[in-house]
């Protein structure tokens, strides 16, 4: 029996140390890692954690992420509580793998410390790990700081593991902004936190040797297509009304509010600025500025990126003139992701509202209130005239001639 | 296996090898256990075979190394005596052959459409070891 950790209500603890400690608390089976900066201390920490005996868990030590990944989905298909850790190049290297758990429907939980993708070789935060996940059929929810990457934790271990669900899930939170920035964090303690997520309940389990399964099964032309249709529809209509069930009985037990898509001042807002992660925080801190003025701006955060929240979004964006949507990762070739998936959530909705696009970021460059300041001028010009006064995309923070496209 | 559409399967790529709960399988001979639909035992998967081993009980001295050096488990025994192959599951690969330790051998490769009883009736004679040719 694993020993109790008694904590104080509110503790220091950056981003990584919140999620070791979620991990802790779930009570997880087995943690199979590679370590990768910036996430690292998320799985030493639950090693240690194990080590000193607050853990009844298994860590296993692999050679690479995929191989992380691989002990993740053997343990998770044998009828274990699953969890691991990642970033960046690791989180690529695991990408193979990462649908194979979702196509197999094993409720894995992997924290993604988000960090630019080489070359050139970058330890920083942005956003192109958690974006090239985004097809990967994994739940993905994002966390704007400690709490939120020590809460949605519980939130993802609930959710995922529902039966009616059985999709791995994804907590992502920004690449030292988050992961090694020490703030406040209310805690749970262990019994509550615990009972919050619940015993485990195996599914298909290998360890069931009265029903001997085989998982992972080849299925060509006439299943794979069906397989795939089945996964999509757990997606797109078991896992919403679960988080949302989720995100209420967490309220009821903590008092913090989480929303499928989170809204700052966007009642009234004219313009509006969508992004995710720790500049969601600095954005609203910008809102503040701008509404001393008189300015009617508003922020909105994706907190669950897939599923992707499309109806909440339209309705939630109905009424606005001017939207920047802000992207940190490259998006190679084409718009930012946000912005595509903001332009497809309106297109067939009566809204009108002007959309751009601002890249941001890259490799953990700051994106400052001043740089806000700008976007949210160039909205306001966009929604006075009712057309683009802008290029489409800008990039922003950016040394050197200005750069835009389209 | 019947084709059933999206909804109608348990999740996963998962299939179960048993309808029901099995205890004691070890113990179980095959024809006697609950194998699943999904489980290639109730299906024939031999259909490129080319050529097939045909087994004299004449010869057998029940060594069964037929039944231990066989990769798909096509080998038919009980109580350690040679029954006779599986031909849903035997994919001609000869193994069978090459392994059977008698004089004449008690398996054979055959072409796939012959017939059993002309194969029996032609079987080979005992070879009789030719002297070695003298070795000064």
């Amino acid at each position: 029996m694993a020993d109790t950790m008694e904590l104080r209500d509110i503790e220091v603890w950056d981003g990584n140390m919140a999620a070791a400690q979620a991990l802790r608390q779930a009570q997880v089976d087995v943690v199979a890692a590679y370590p990768i900066t910036p996430s690292t201390p998320i799985v030493e920490g639950y090693a240690t954690f194990k080590a000193n005996g607050y853990v009844d868990g298994e860590f296993v030590m692999v050679e690479s992420e995929h191989a992380a990944m691989s002990g993740c989905i053997g343990a998770a298909a044998a009828g274990g509580r699953v969890a691991t850790a990642t970033s960046s190049q690791g989180f690529a290297l695991m990408v193979e793998t990462l649908y194979s758990a979702s196509g197999m429907r094993l409720p894995i939980i992997l924290n993604v410390v988000n960090r630019a993708i080489g070359a050139p070789l970058n330890v920083n935060g942005d956003h192109s790990d958690m974006y090239m996940g985004r097809d990967s059929g994994w739940i993905q929810l994002d966390a704007y700081n400690p709490q939120h990457a020590y809460d949605l934790n519980f939130i993802a271990f609930k959710v995922a593991e529902d039966h009616d669900v059985r999709l791995p899930a994804m907590v992502h939170q920004d690449g030292f902004m988050t992961s090694h920035t020490a703030q406040g964090v209310c805690t749970l303690s262990d019994e509550v936190a615990y009972n919050f997520v619940g015993e485990f309940q195996p599914m298909n389990d290998m360890l069931d040797l009265d029903h001997p399964v085989t998982h992972g099964v080849q299925t060509e032309e006439d299943w794979h297509f069906e397989h795939k249709a089945r996964q999509q529809h757990a997606l797109m209509t078991a896992v919403m009304p679960k988080i949302e069930a989720a995100f209420a009985e967490f309220e009821a037990l903590t008092g913090r509010k989480y929303n499928v898509v989170e809204t700052y001042q966007m009642d009234d807002a004219q313009t509006a600025v969508i992004c995710m992660g720790t500049s969601v925080e600095t954005a609203m801190e910008v809102v503040d500025e701008l509404r001393a003025q008189g300015i009617k701006a508003g922020v909105v955060g994706i907190r669950v990126f897939r599923p992707w929240p499309l109806e909440q979004l339209a309705e939630i964006l109905k009424n606005v003139k001017a939207i920047g949507t802000l992207d940190r990762s490259s998006p190679h070739g084409t718009v930012g992701t946000l912005y595509n998936e903001i332009a497809g959530s309106l297109f067939n909705t009566g809204v009108k509202a002007v959309l751009n696009n601002y890249i941001y970021g890259l490799g953990g460059r700051d994106l400052t209130k001043a740089h806000l300041v700008g976007i949210y001028q160039d909205l306001q010009a966009n929604a006075e005239s009712g057309t683009l006064t802008t290029p489409l995309q800008q990039y922003i923070g950016l040394r050197g001639p200005k750069l835009s496209f389209f | 296996m019947e084709k059933a559409g999206w909804d109608g399967f348990e999740i996963g790529a998962m299939l179960r090898s048993f309808d029901g709960a099995i205890q004691d399988i070890a113990t179980t001979l095959p024809e006697d256990r609950a194998y699943s639909q999904a489980n290639s035992f109730t299906a024939s998967v031999a259909d490129w075979r080319i050529n097939k081993p045909l087994f004299n009980k004449d010869y057998c001295i029940d060594c069964q190394f037929c039944w231990i050096y066989c990769p798909d488990m096509s080998i038919i025994s009980r109580d350690k005596k040679m029954v006779g192959i599986d031909f849903d599951h035997c994919k001609g690969c000869g193994i069978c052959v090459e392994v059977c330790p008698t004089n004449p051998k008690s398996l054979l490769m055959f072409p796939e459409q012959k017939d059993e009883d002309e194969a029996l009736a032609q079987w080979p004679q005992k070879e009789k070891k030719e002297k070695e040719a003298g070795v000064e």
